[in-house]
């Protein structure tokens, strides 16, 4: 087994792209469930929405790098708005669904021969990064030190995503603290309690949605930045994958969706290439090193379902703030 | 039930507030609350079937009855929480049907509910301070600037411990309002209510579930607000308490009202007697209420 | 609530034309112009392609459709008549030629516009259809129809013995089970095990049923019976059975790899006539079959036996009937097998009508069967066989209209549609809701 690989694959995924797209996807849902306690089961969706936003507006229009991102933003919160207008005040379980119906038509509509020209259809979208890298300070060279050594775009996607995380986990750490996450608070437990007082719940519900939505959207833009985007990407297990980061990390909290990213991450990188090291080595009997690497969520399915009965509020969560938990 | 507690004070009662007879659906001197025609029917059942009624302004009104005869319904109706069949109703002169319940709210008359909704995962001061209204920093936009905000945050929090204060909860302000007791978040609730400024103030069972060591102290804050100038509305089972602190009272049966006017009057209204405590056994309460008309002969 | 309606009039009065104007341009981007390519599938490595030639001319525009193992995808000849059509794994495919895309009085000669073709030892397949002057028959479009009613309905009954369990599920227990996809891929799974360990194909059905309604049973005893005991919120009961679906699917996934298994008999059935042109294979029928007699036997024991009447009771109102003296655990228990065992099943049919077994393949079709569910009114199972019987034949019809790769949204936006309008679904009754 070589330990040395191992090691150099699961320390890679601690400064990731991947990784902090998917922390800022999963900071996106921390607002959508652990904030206003909506059973957003779609977040893929919004991730796809961002990703192709992105990549679409640079292909299809020629959108130069900011103007891109602006209208991944914006198609984010679009999406949002289509979504949460006939579907916020539905209950829980229904709202699950229909959430998960609306992410895989997305999923659908990106995979859909109808539109090839535009979206590349199931072999994607490739080279929309150009204008991005074209303004990247590094010069040539390596940067970084041990396993974490980049090439100059890798360490400009790296840095960038880095700032953007930074700044989307500032700007919800400073709405949660206002008075506008204080309603949230409020609405999160009790709807009426918070209309009786004069609030418009609906639409600090559709705030919070088209917030979370546009910071997911951001992840998923992030997420294909230094590679292509592919509708297979944006799949059901996704959204479950997320959710696994989000509850482990501490679901109604800012520091949690992140620290939660970070473990689940690091955790795949390490099973990733744990276990099919083992079963190459014959320590796990008769499979081969293919199927070990399925194994790894596997686990995922079972730490899911572990946190969400015994520790649901999560690493950092304080149990009692939580709303969906019954005694 | 208990006898009847002496309060610290004897409270001013109003009165002239009606204009001719008391009677179901009488026109008032100074209405802050009109309203017509409003009906509300579940499935078969006629829940709310209002002729007229006004709610006289700055006066203290309670609105009884039996369990079922549609006082939470009126409620929910008035204030934006349920979609009347029929009906229009003004506030201040102000149209309200179809307004939705947090512009009602805004607007002036704030409400409480039956099962309190005291927020329990907010501690007793973010309660507090969730119910002043304009506060800026709870716009989307500029609450990521807090220098926006913090001034006004700090006014807030001024009055919010003023009125903790006087509510006698000052000490619990930073627990979680979960870890109140059931009283203490009736107090909670309405103290909250208080920080909208509020004209109307409407209590859906106020005493409900308090112990009676809290009544009184209840009673009292409601005194304050009519002293302050406000317009009180609430339901309620306990008649000692409206005997001693309603101007007026409406009662309701059946959906309808049946009978309004002070105090002492109303309890002595035959119908309101049969209402409570259907002395006329034999016959059908919708017969008092007028939902049934008998045939000549009958009783 | 008028209240929150009323909110949101509000909000909407003040953003509604904005948006309006933002949505219909986004309509307008998205159905601008439909493109098509030459190629399709251009990253598989596996292609099947052809020629179409009329007496050695190359004809243009001729639309080409290939399906099977659940993927679908079009193409249209080039200037040289050229067509390659990228598939995701070398399987079992329908190729069609749409013949209303021949120039007039053009048709397929021999052998018929559908053909199977079966995959060889390399990762292309080469189909050319024989065209000639000849008499199209006119009302093929008509045909096509046909048959795809009835791959509506054979689709529809296998859904249907899947959502009936999800909806009895719902209705004893008010959870959604995100995991009812993989109970359904049990089924196909049993049976595969079953069958390579040498198992005669005609019992491993039985066997590979009674297996998976031990697993649904399984699941009860050791899952669902302890946390309900403890009092676990919904929201975290929905979470647990997405922890489960992902960890069988996964589990799954370790056993068969990415690939496609066909179970025995799968591929090469029969084509039987029925009316017209339109043909059904023995697989097709058995399926049907199948589906039918284990549905009539099923609402026999809903509606007449003693556990079955309690059944339907519980999932009524839960409360009233452990009230009346049922054991609702009990009840619950029995529900949790029966789903199983009707899962498994339709997972064996499933993997006979894609044709082909895949480790996600009972993911591919779990939201249908709760658009079926759901459509037929949640907790209600005859609401499901009502339900699942709509969502197959929307499915599979809709591709006459629609590009037959979008099929599948027609059934997800119905879904959402009802979830909005009339959350209770045909059969329900109004008062499960909020």
């Amino acid at each position: 087994m070589d330990i040395n690989s191992i090691f150099i694959n699961t320390a890679q995924a601690l400064f990731s792209p991947v990784t902090i797209a998917f922390a800022m996807a999963a900071l996106g849902l921390a607002i959508h469930f652990g904030f206003v306690g909506l059973l957003n089961f779609g977040i893929a969706g919004f991730m796809a929405v961002g990703a192709y936003g992105y990549a679409i507006s640079t292909l299809t229009f020629g959108f130069p790098w900011w103007a891109a991102f602006l209208a991944s933003m914006a198609a984010s919160a679009l999406f949002a708005v289509i979504l949460g207008i006939p579907t916020l005040q539905l209950r829980g379980d229904y709202l699950a669904i229909v959430t998960i119906a609306a992410a895989e038509i997305v999923r659908l509509l990106l995979l859909s021969t109808t539109w090839i020209k535009t979206t590349g259809s199931a072999d994607g979208l490739v080279a929309y990064a150009d204008d991005f890298r074209s303004i990247n300070p590094f010069p040539d060279g390596t940067y970084g030190f041990g396993p974490w050594s980049y090439t100059a775009n890798q360490f400009w996607v790296l840095i960038f995503a880095l700032i953007v995380l930074a700044l989307a986990a500032l700007l919800l750490w400073r709405l949660v603290r206002s008075p506008w996450g204080r309603v949230i608070k409020g609405i999160r437990e009790d709807e009426d309690a918070v209309r009786a007082l004069g609030k418009n719940v609906f639409a600090y519900k559709m705030q919070a949605l088209v917030v979370g939505g546009i910071v997911a959207g951001l992840g998923g833009a992030l997420y294909v930045l230094p590679s292509s985007a592919n509708p297979m990407l944006f799949a059901t297990s996704l959204t479950f994958f997320v959710w696994t980061a989000l509850l482990l990390g501490g679901a109604a909290t800012v520091f949690g969706p992140l620290l939660g990213a970070v473990i689940f991450w690091v955790l795949q990188a390490f099973l990733g290439s744990l276990l099919p090291a083992m079963a190459d080595a014959g320590l796990l009997g008769a499979l081969s090193s293919a199927q070990a690497g399925a194994l790894r969520f596997v686990l995922v399915g079972i730490l899911l379902v572990v946190i969400v009965i015994v520790r649901p509020q999560g690493i950092v969560g304080d149990k009692r703030e939580l709303t969906f938990v019954r005694k | 039930m208990s006898g009847s507690k002496p309060l610290k004070r004897t409270p001013q009662k109003s009165t002239g507030l009606h204009i001719g007879d008391a009677s179901p659906g009488v026109k008032k001197v100074d209405p802050i609350l009109v309203a017509d025609h409003v009906s509300r029917k579940f499935g078969g059942l006629v829940a709310v079937d209002v002729e007229h009624v006004e709610i006289p302004r700055g006066a203290i009104t309670a609105l009884i009855g039996p369990n079922g005869a549609g006082k939470t319904t009126l409620f929910n109706l008035l204030t934006g929480f349920d979609k009347p069949d029929t009906g229009t109703w003004s506030f201040s002169g102000k149209d309200l049907a179809g307004v939705p319940a947090h512009k009602v709210a805004k607007m002036g008359q704030v409400r409480t509910f039956q099962l309190t909704k005291a927020l329990g995962l907010l501690t007793v001061l973010e309660n507090m301070k969730l119910g002043a209204k304009d506060q800026t920093g709870e716009s989307l936009f500029q609450s990521i600037f807090p220098f926006l905000w913090k001034k006004q945050e700090a006014e807030i929090e001024e009055r919010a411990l003023e009125i903790l204060e006087r509510f006698k909860l000052l000490k619990l302000k930073d627990d979680f309002a979960a870890s109140l007791s059931g009283g203490q978040r009736k107090l909670l609730e309405m103290a909250r209510a208080l920080m909208t400024k509020p004209t109307l103030v409407m209590l859906d069972e106020p005493m409900a579930g308090v112990n009676p060591a809290l009544t009184e102290s209840l009673l009292e804050h409601i005194l304050d607000l009519k002293t302050e100038g406000m317009t009180v509305l609430f339901v309620e089972h306990d008649m000692h308490m409206v005997r001693h602190i309603a101007d007026w009272v409406i009662v309701m049966a059946e959906g309808r009202i049946i009978a309004e006017g002070p105090p002492e009057d109303v309890m002595k209204d035959e119908a309101v007697v049969d209402a409570y405590l259907g002395s006329h056994q034999d016959v059908d309460l919708g017969v008092v209420t007028g939902r049934i008309t008998l045939p000549k002969g009958e009783k | 609530m008028s209240s929150a309606t009323a909110e949101k009039h509000t909000f909407l009065a003040r953003g509604m034309k904005m948006f309006l104007i933002a949505i219909l341009a986004f309509a307008g981007v998205l159905f601008a112009s439909p493109a098509m390519a030459d190629t399709v599938g251009d990253e598989y490595e596996n292609k099947i392609l052809g020629n179409v030639k009329n007496e050695g001319t190359p004809l243009q525009g001729v639309k080409i459709i290939v399906e099977g193992n659940g993927y679908t995808a079009e193409v249209v000849t080039d200037g040289d008549g050229k067509w390659s059509i990228g598939v995701p794994e070398a399987g079992s495919y329908l190729i069609t030629l749409v013949e209303d895309t021949l120039p007039e009085g053009i048709a397929v000669l021999e052998g018929g516009a559908t053909q199977t073709v079966e995959w060889g030892f390399t990762n292309t397949v080469v189909w050319n259809f024989f065209i000639g002057e000849g008499e199209r028959n006119p009302t093929s479009q008509l045909d096509q129809f046909f048959m795809r009613v009835f791959a509506g309905l054979n689709f529809g009954l296998l859904l249907g013995l899947a959502a009936i369990g999800l909806s009895l599920v719902f209705g004893t227990t008010a959870l959604p089970n995100f995991a009812h996809g993989e109970m359904v891929t049990m089924g196909a799974l049993f049976t595969l095990f079953l069958t390579l360990a040498g198992v005669p194909l005609l019992l491993s059905f039985p066997l590979a049923v009674a297996l998976s309604a031990l697993f649904g049973w399984g699941l009860d005893a050791a899952i669902w019976a302890p946390l309900r005991a403890r009092g676990v919120g919904i929201v975290q009961l929905m979470i647990v059975s997405i922890g489960l679906s992902l960890t069988f699917r996964y589990i799954t996934q370790a056993f068969l790899g990415g690939g496609t298994e066909q179970l025995p008999g799968a591929l090469g059935s029969p084509e039987i006539p029925i009316f017209r042109t339109v043909s059904l294979s023995v697989n097709d029928l058995i399926s049907m079959g199948v589906s039918l007699v284990v549905l009539i036997a099923f609402a026999f024991w809903l509606l007449r036996s003693k556990m079955g009447k309690a059944t339907r009771a519980v999932s009524d109102n839960a409360d009233l009937a452990a009230a009346s003296g049922i054991n609702v655990d009990q009840v619950i228990r029995v529900v949790w097998i029966m789903a199983g065992g009707l899962a498994g099943l339709a997972g064996i049919l499933w993997a006979y009508f894609r044709p082909g077994l895949k480790w996600d393949m009972g993911e591919k079709i779990l939201l249908f069967i709760f658009a079926a569910g759901v459509l037929g009114g949640l907790g209600t199972a005859f609401g499901a066989f009502v339900g699942a019987m709509i969502v197959g034949v929307l499915i599979e019809t809709s591709a006459q209209f629609i590009p037959s790769d979008l099929k599948y949204v027609g059934a997800l936006l119905v879904m959402i549609i009802i979830l909005l309008f009339r959350p209770q679904g045909i059969l329900g009754r109004r008062e499960r809701i909020g």
